[in-house]
């Protein structure tokens, strides 16, 4: 098995933009964004490639805290803010292109969310 | 100042093969911005990661796409193992190229069939259909299934292809080269579709980078970046060449997935020459506790599959990031400016999968 | 830069014979391998219940005290999980695809299965 070694680089919301403004300068290329819950906190990881080499940025946020957006320096980086704001509730400031939440409707709100309560339709 | 009008696309249109929907902003006939937004089939299933054993999943993951669908399995299978430190035996990672090789020529020639048709050529696609189909046929006689294949499992393959049957699969690819030789001819020299694809939805090498275009998308722009250098499964024992184009319209794009065809016929050769023997799977015990991020190349471009697992037979999150989805912003780019005639051709020239997007 | 490219393919196809078969006619292409339907060989199920636990779209109830094993065809993938892991092998693929219904209901079969007795007096050999 050919391993390929993935860096990942725990930072804080406030460090975010200038993270990746640096790897914007270095020419890297952002691959995607993901977000995934764990307990009752929420993971972004924001992964970059340059060469073959892969980076990933990892903030670590509550429901309630805005995360910048990094549409400015990625133009397309609105395709995976929206469906972050969409699947997992996560509040993003200032993307270039803003659905409000209807990039993907969902039949239940924030569906990768939040625990659901039964029957509650949005 | 023109009028501006605003004009809908899709989600149902004669030449979308799947559900997308672009708002069209016009001023007379030109395309000044267009708004993409899914959302008509998305199905939630990597939520169902949370439902099901991790070796169960890999059967979830393979119905991602009903295209594409051995790579997604493959993808998986390779981040599980990867956490695991699972060796995988060497005829497993052969037979998983030649298997994804083959998807790759099923599914260019499937995108060669649906482009022609966007253009009004449909002799054209019913004839890239005709030789899809003796690929297809290939699939089933190795694999039991047409398009979902199902034959990669956490640790190898389950399905083994015998000597005889390899060589019988070579010697069929030489008639399938020259079928498509044919074929592409008509796609490559022919001047009507030359006169409808060139200079059609340009897309510059810098905004196919910045806007993170992958796959053939971003080659057909002179971005060389194919994620099978990286050498995943046996891709780093075989001799590939990067397929690119620098014009970036939508012929470059077609030019692209044509020689592609070729390279892919040369990688299973290849692959048939130097698959060695041995078993074709080990027996994986435990639970996946850790996280990676597994790539592979798919035929529309780099595919990502987070996987994170915390020690259970349940994994905590499966993340599938699909090239259509990171391709919808470059989309939108190449829109900017066209006319409006021209927007089915380009929406088909990103090959878009929205049922992978949408997961 | 050419005309008429296609021509030639186009001309040839017409003087060939269709490369579609006459489907309900003729019957479909199938494969050794071709994975269709699974069928159970009920006097040979011991009832353990892998296939209901590995499969991944819930498709199969096996009731132990009812002796039967029922599949829902409509939600089966067909992937071959449950004939891969059944221990005693009375699972298999069948070539031929399931054919149409007109109302969904699942297919119970009756396990037939009597475990063999070792006591000598008593003891059958199962049916």
């Amino acid at each position: 098995m050919t391993s390929e070694e993935q860096l990942t680089m725990p930072i804080e919301v406030g460090q975010l933009i200038g993270r990746v403004e640096q790897h914007k300068q270095e020419g890297y290329r952002l691959v995607q964004i993901g977000c995934t819950k764990t307990g009752d906190v929420y993971e972004i990881n924001y992964s970059f490639d340059k060469d073959f080499v892969f980076r990933n940025l990892r903030v670590t946020v509550t429901g309630e805290t805005e995360v910048p957006s990094i549409s400015g320096m990625y133009w397309g980086a609105f395709v995976y803010e929206n469906e972050m704001h969409d699947l997992f509730g996560i509040q993003v400031k200032g993307m270039n292109i803003d659905f409000k939440g209807n990039f993907i409707r969902t039949s239940i709100k924030y569906p990768f969310g939040a625990a659901i309560p039964k029957g509650e339709k949005p | 100042m023109t009028k501006q009008i605003i004009i809908p696309f899709g989600p149902q249109h004669p030449v979308l093969p799947e559900p997308i929907h672009l708002d069209l902003v016009l001023e007379d006939e030109k395309v000044i911005e267009a708004i993409p937004s899914i959302g008509y089939i998305h199905r939630g299933f990597e939520k169902l990661v949370e439902k099901r054993e991790f070796t169960e999943y890999v059967y979830v993951a393979e119905r991602t796409c009903g295209i594409c669908s051995f790579i997604h399995g493959l993808t998986y299978c390779q981040g599980i193992e990867e956490i695991m430190k699972v060796e995988v035996p060497e005829r497993a990672l052969f037979l998983r190229t030649i298997w994804s090789e083959y998807s790759r020529l099923h599914s260019h020639l499937l995108w060669l069939g649906c482009f022609a048709d966007s253009f009004g050529f449909e002799n054209l696609f019913m004839n890239a259909w005709r030789i899809r189909e003796r690929i297809l046929d290939v699939m089933e006689q190795t694999t039991g299934g047409r398009v979902i294949q199902g034959s990669c499992k956490i640790g190898g393959v389950r399905k083994d292809i015998i000597g005889e049957k390899l060589d019988q699969m070579s010697k069929d690819l030489d008639s399938i080269q020259q079928e498509l030789e044919e074929l592409t001819n008509v796609f490559l020299r022919d001047a009507s579709i030359r006169h409808r694809l060139k200079n059609v939805g340009v897309l510059s090498r810098d905004d196919a980078y910045s806007c993170g275009a992958v796959g053939p998308t971003a080659r057909g722009s002179g971005v060389s970046y194919d994620m099978r250098k990286t050498g995943y499964a046996a891709y780093g024992k075989l001799n590939l060449e990067t397929v690119t184009e620098s014009d970036g319209d939508c012929y470059a794009r077609c030019t692209v997935r044509c020689r592609e065809l070729f390279t892919s016929i040369d990688l299973i050769k290849q692959a048939i020459r130097k698959i060695p023997d041995g078993p074709v799977d080990v027996k994986v015990t435990g639970a996946p506790d850790g996280e990676y991020f597994a790539r592979s190349e798919q035929p529309r471009g780099e595919l990502v599959h987070y996987i994170k697992g915390n020690g259970t037979k349940f994994l905590v999150r499966s993340r599938i990031r699909t090239p259509t989805l990171t391709n919808i912003p470059p989309l939108v780019k190449m829109l900017q400016g066209c006319e409006l005639a021209d927007v089915p051709v380009i929406v088909l020239s990103i090959d878009p999968c929205i049922s992978c997007t949408e997961r | 830069m050419a005309f008429f490219e296609m021509a030639k393919t186009a001309l040839r196809t017409v003087l060939q014979r269709p490369a579609t078969i006459r489907y309900p006619a003729e019957p479909a292409k199938k494969t050794p391998l071709t994975r269709g339907h699974v069928i159970i060989d009920e006097s040979r199920c011991i009832s353990c219940g892998t296939c209901q636990r590995k499969c991944p779209s819930q498709a199969i109830l096996l009731q132990k005290e009812e002796k039967t094993w029922q599949i829902d065809r409509f939600r089966c993938v067909v992937c071959n999980s449950c004939v891969d892991t059944c221990p005693v092998k009375c699972l298999t693929m069948d070539p031929q695809y399931t054919a149409p219904a007109v109302s969904c209901g699942v297919e119970i079969v009756t396990i037939t299965y009597v475990k063999p007795v070792k006591t000598v007096d008593i003891g059958e050999t199962p049916a």
